[in-house]
């Protein structure tokens, strides 16, 4: 059962190390200190430096599975490619490189590959959830039995490719789909730094929609910040607030637009911490909560209250050395149960939370 | 934590906003295509043709669109061939308009002009309209029900044939109660002349009535059919004196109803306790088409030997097996059928000894189907043959390997230093528990009984003989013990597809005090056991049990309700069952994963297609 690895309910005594998932995230979006503002301004200088860097540097993809981690960081390392579509990449060259000569074999071997991936960040729930969605993509055909083996391992790469692509341009259908949300002189209240959002309201500035942004800070990596500077960019206009201050400023906001780690089986979202507090605030006032999330973060988790989850760690600068004696409570992300959520923006359409169950039962068995 | 879904109430509270894009419905005030009351939009075609109309008098151009009361929605009642407009043929084939609308409409201009105050009407108008109307009200009770779309070419040359005579007919009455004069008199002179006509038409209008319904049968026949399949067996109503003797006659055991039944509860059977064992006792000799089997299973259930939704389920299977493995196909009879009839017969049987649980109603749904699809090429012995197996995989992956799935699921729910919660004695839930016990898991059990079973006391022996941490309560005291529960584990006996959970009783209450503590409800229960019904309360379906277990205290003198049966002002109840509504329920762990109560549907339609046609 691969849920019982992801949620083992009993955790280690020892604190554990810091969240693999947000070492990369702070990777692609360096990770804001008190210093960030002369980076983010060198960096929206040149805005395709990072880039261009990572790909002139990368190697060429290297086959066989044990090439599957230099593949996944190769796709990793670009900015714009989420984790799980990197493991996506990643797990369709091991099919294509592979030398194995029976379908058997093949399935083994994707098998250790994908449970590779998984293993090199336990924490991240999209990336486990891709895998796993990609295993069931790929292998769950029936005409692979009846075919020569060479003619079934190109429809597998075939369809590992078509799931790929479907990955890569999945923000691009959510933004298309939301554009129906965003309507003139509206306020949005974003939280965090969510690639699907920012695309979400880059598509509606361009689409010469007049609106608001209100960007919490994000504490502790003030991503807030760093989505503040690229809605700025676009000549967005944009309000920082500081995480407490968001009960405070609901009243202005009309709609509130968040991101997910990953979505869950009940139809709830695991996201960056503070996204539970902004949803419960958003329904005590009324105000809708959407979910801009790509379908391969869609996962087999059940999370019955916050603890009920794998802990991901992450350090917290608190600018002052905290007191000696004292706890720090350094989970990164909350769970939001589906009855604070409106409406899930996905790539498989605009779904609300109760379908996330039916959609995963199908994906699955 | 609360987990469940937004409670009904509330749910409406966040609304999305939502634009309005491409086609949508205009404003009521458009133009007349987008109306949509069909007789005021077609009025004119047929009004303009009413020209030498002579019982109808209206300018045709009253009759415009915009001029849309209420009124003009013609009363359903007006048979096709009695409205006394009196459009010629020519006119009805002429509008192209389907033939239906066309005479109703006529009467719709009719009542339209009559009740219009737009238009003052002379008197001598109103008052032949008035009769007209009269008329129709008089000759309109037997009316046929317009017919509905599709009808052949033929037909609707019937039913025009039928207009015309019927409107010839009108013409002449209303010519002869002009004649006549008196407009006061008239009524009753001019309702005789009218009788032969429509007596006429009446020999010709069951005609064309009758081919038309005998074509509609054979198109419709079919997916009625099929509908019925589906549908759902409409239950017994105890309170149906007729039904009640019907089934008294075909029962096979003799039970006398208890008295002083509560009304609320009087639609479900109650019988008094202890009746009926001794007279099935009595019978076993006569029982010649009971499979002594089948017999046992009923007589365990009866004396609540065997008892839970899987352990009910189970034994009447092996019963059913059982009594296949000895079954011989009587000459001139074929397997399927008469096997078929057999366990129809077994079931009744059952029922009578204790109503069905829905568990048991999908094991026999399963096992008929199987006997329904048996190829007829099989021999006998290779049709019993796969029966059995099919007996066996069913009890082998539906409940036994369904079980050990939802353990493996729910022990990922068990931490360290849990306080797990369950309510009486649910056998899927005490092996989650004994497979957390061999885990290692740190944690302890609050079990929750209720009388008048105390199934709960089961539970606590076999969980402490197995060194497993108990307390042991009551449900009175379920809202003090709550707040040091951190998981709620619940069986359930169904869990239909709205989510409701039907399951012992008690069950709801705890429910709703987790859901109030903020305490995770998990509720356990294989997917065999879903059914595709809605309940929305735990009356319309429940059981009673025997009315007089309540009363019986251990250590309290019975003296106060000895004779509580001869009271007429007392009633005693004792259900079965409950429901707990889907708010209540965190968490849903079946065979195929673990989903929230709204999810229920999905396995329902997924998996119950699979299970019956495996």
């Amino acid at each position: 059962m691969e849920a019982d690895a992801a949620q083992n309910p009993n955790p280690s005594p020892v604190p554990p190390p810091i969240s693999a998932y947000y070492q990369t995230r702070a990777e692609h979006h360096a990770v804001v200190s008190s210093d960030w503002l002369a980076h983010a301004a060198a960096a929206a200088a040149f805005p395709g430096a990072d880039a261009a860097a990572a790909d002139a540097a990368a190697p060429p993809p290297s086959p066989g599975v044990g090439g599957v981690i230099e593949e996944f960081n190769f796709w990793r390392r670009k900015p714009e490619a989420a984790e799980a579509v990197a493991a996506i990449m990643a797990l369709a060259a091991v099919i294509r490189s592979s030398r194995a000569t029976t379908m058997m074999e093949l399935e083994i071997e994707l098998k250790k590959a994908s449970d590779k991936l998984k293993s090199w960040d336990a924490t991240s729930i999209s990336l486990s959830a891709a895998c796993d969605l990609f295993m069931r993509f790929v292998t769950r055909t029936s005409h692979l039995e009846h075919e020569k083996f060479d003619a079934a391992k190109s429809r597998l790469i075939e369809r590992g490719e078509k799931f790929g692509e479907i990955s890569l341009k999945a923000r691009k259908t959510i933004a298309m789909l939301s554009q129906d949300f965003i309507y003139d002189g509206c306020t949005v209240l974003v939280h965090g730094y969510s690639r699907v959002v920012l695309e979400v309201l880059k598509l509606a500035a361009s689409n010469r929609k007049i609106f608001r942004v209100l960007c919490t800070e994000g504490r502790p990596d003030r991503t807030g910040l760093r989505m503040s500077n690229e809605l700025a960019a676009l000549s967005i206009p944009v309000k920082v607030l500081i995480d407490s201050a968001v009960a405070y400023s609901m009243d202005e906001v009309d709609m509130v637009f968040v991101g997910a780690d990953g979505v869950v089986e009940s139809g709830g979202i695991i996201n960056m911490m503070g996204t539970y507090q902004i949803a419960l605030v958003a329904h005590s006032m009324n105000k809708p909560v959407y979910v801009a999330a790509e379908s391969y973060k869609f996962a087999r988790l059940y999370p019955l209250d916050q603890k009920d989850m794998t802990p991901a760690h992450r350090p917290i600068d608190f600018g002052v050395p905290v007191p000696t004696g004292v706890e720090v409570e350094t989970s990164a992300r909350d769970y939001t149960p589906p009855q604070y959520l409106t409406l899930l923006l996905t790539d498989l359409g605009v779904l609300t939370p109760s379908v996330v169950s039916d959609e995963l039962i199908q994906l699955y068995l | 934590m609360d987990l469940r879904r937004p409670p009904r109430s509330s749910s409406g509270g966040v609304e999305p906003k939502i634009r309005q894009v491409g086609f949508f419905t205009p404003t009521p005030d458009a133009s007349a295509p987008s109306e949509p009351l069909p007789p005021a939009a077609a009025a004119p075609a047929p009004s303009a043709q009413q020209g030498p109309a002579a019982a109808s008098p209206p300018a045709s151009d009253d009759l415009s669109p915009g001029r849309r009361s209420p009124v003009m929605i013609p009363p359903p009642r007006h048979a096709d061939h009695l409205a006394p407009g009196p459009a010629s043929p020519v006119a009805v084939l002429a509008t192209s308009a389907p033939v239906r609308p066309s005479p109703r409409l006529d009467a719709a201009s009719e009542i339209g002009d009559d009740e219009s105050w737009s238009r003052a009407p002379s008197a001598v108008e109103l008052e032949e309209n008035k009769r007209g109307l009269v008329e129709i009200r008089k000759d309109g009770a037997p009316a046929p029900i317009p017919q509905k779309q599709k009808t052949s070419k033929a037909e609707r040359r019937a039913i025009q044939e039928a207009q015309r005579a019927a409107k010839a007919a009108a013409k002449e009455a209303d010519r002869s109660g002009k004649s006549s004069g008196a407009a006061s008199g008239a009524g009753p002179a001019m309702s005789k002349q009218v009788k032969p006509a429509k007596t006429a038409q009446k020999k010709d209008m069951p005609q064309a009535a009758s081919t038309v319904a005998s074509e509609k049968k054979a198109t419709e026949r079919l997916p009625e059919r099929e509908r019925k399949l589906d549908a759902p067996h409409p239950r017994m109503q105890f309170d149906d004196v007729h039904k009640v003797e019907k089934a008294k006659k075909r029962a096979v055991v003799n039970q006398s109803e208890a008295r002083n039944r509560v009304e609320l509860f009087r639609h479900l059977p109650q019988y008094v306790h202890g009746t009926q064992l001794p007279d099935l006792e009595s019978k076993f000799f006569q029982l010649e088409p009971m499979h002594p089997s089948v017999y046992k299973v009923g007589l365990q259930y009866l004396s609540g030997e065997v008892s839970g939704g899987n352990g009910r389920c189970i034994a009447m299977l092996l019963a059913f097996r059982e009594a296949i493995k000895d079954y011989t196909t009587p000459p001139n009879k074929t397997l399927s059928r008469d096997l078929t009839a057999k366990i129809s017969s077994y079931v009744s049987f059952l029922i009578e000894c204790r109503p069905l649980s829905i568990s048991m109603g999908n094991a026999i749904r399963f096992l008929k189907n199987r006997i329904a699809k048996l190829s007829h090429t099989l021999s006998e012995s290779e049709a019993k043959a796969s029966l059995q197996s099919d007996i066996d995989r069913f009890i082998n992956e539906k409940i036994v390997l369904a079980d050990k799935a939802i353990v493996s699921h729910a022990i990922t729910k068990v931490r360290d230093n849990d306080v797990l919660l369950t309510c009486g004695s649910s056998s899927v839930v005490e092996m989650i528990l004994d497979y957390a016990h061999e885990l290692g898991r740190k944690f302890r059990v609050i079990v929750v009984d209720s009388r008048p079973k105390l199934e709960g006391q089961g539970l606590l022996r076999r969980l402490v003989a197995k060194g497993i941490n108990c307390t042991y309560t009551h449900i009175n005291a379920i809202s003090y013990i709550m707040h040091e529960v951190t998981r709620v584990f619940l069986g359930a006996s169904s869990i239909l597809s709205n989510g409701t959970v039907y399951s012992r009783v008690g069950t709801a209450s705890v429910a709703m005090v987790a859901h109030a503590f903020g305490v995770p409800v998990l509720v356990c229960c294989e997917a065999y056991k879903f059914h595709e019904r809605v309940q929305l309360d735990s009356i319309c379906a429940n059981e009673l049990g025997d009315p007089d277990v309540i009363l019986k205290v251990p250590g309290n003198a019975e003296g106060h309700l000895k004779n509580w049966a001869d009271n007429a002002n007392l009633q005693l109840l004792n259900l079965t069952y409950d429901a707990t509504p889907p708010d209540y329920v965190s968490m849903i762990i079946t065979d195929y994963g673990m989903l929230p109560a709204t999810s229920v549907p999905v396995i329902v339609r997924e998996y119950r297609k699979e299970q019956l046609w495996i």
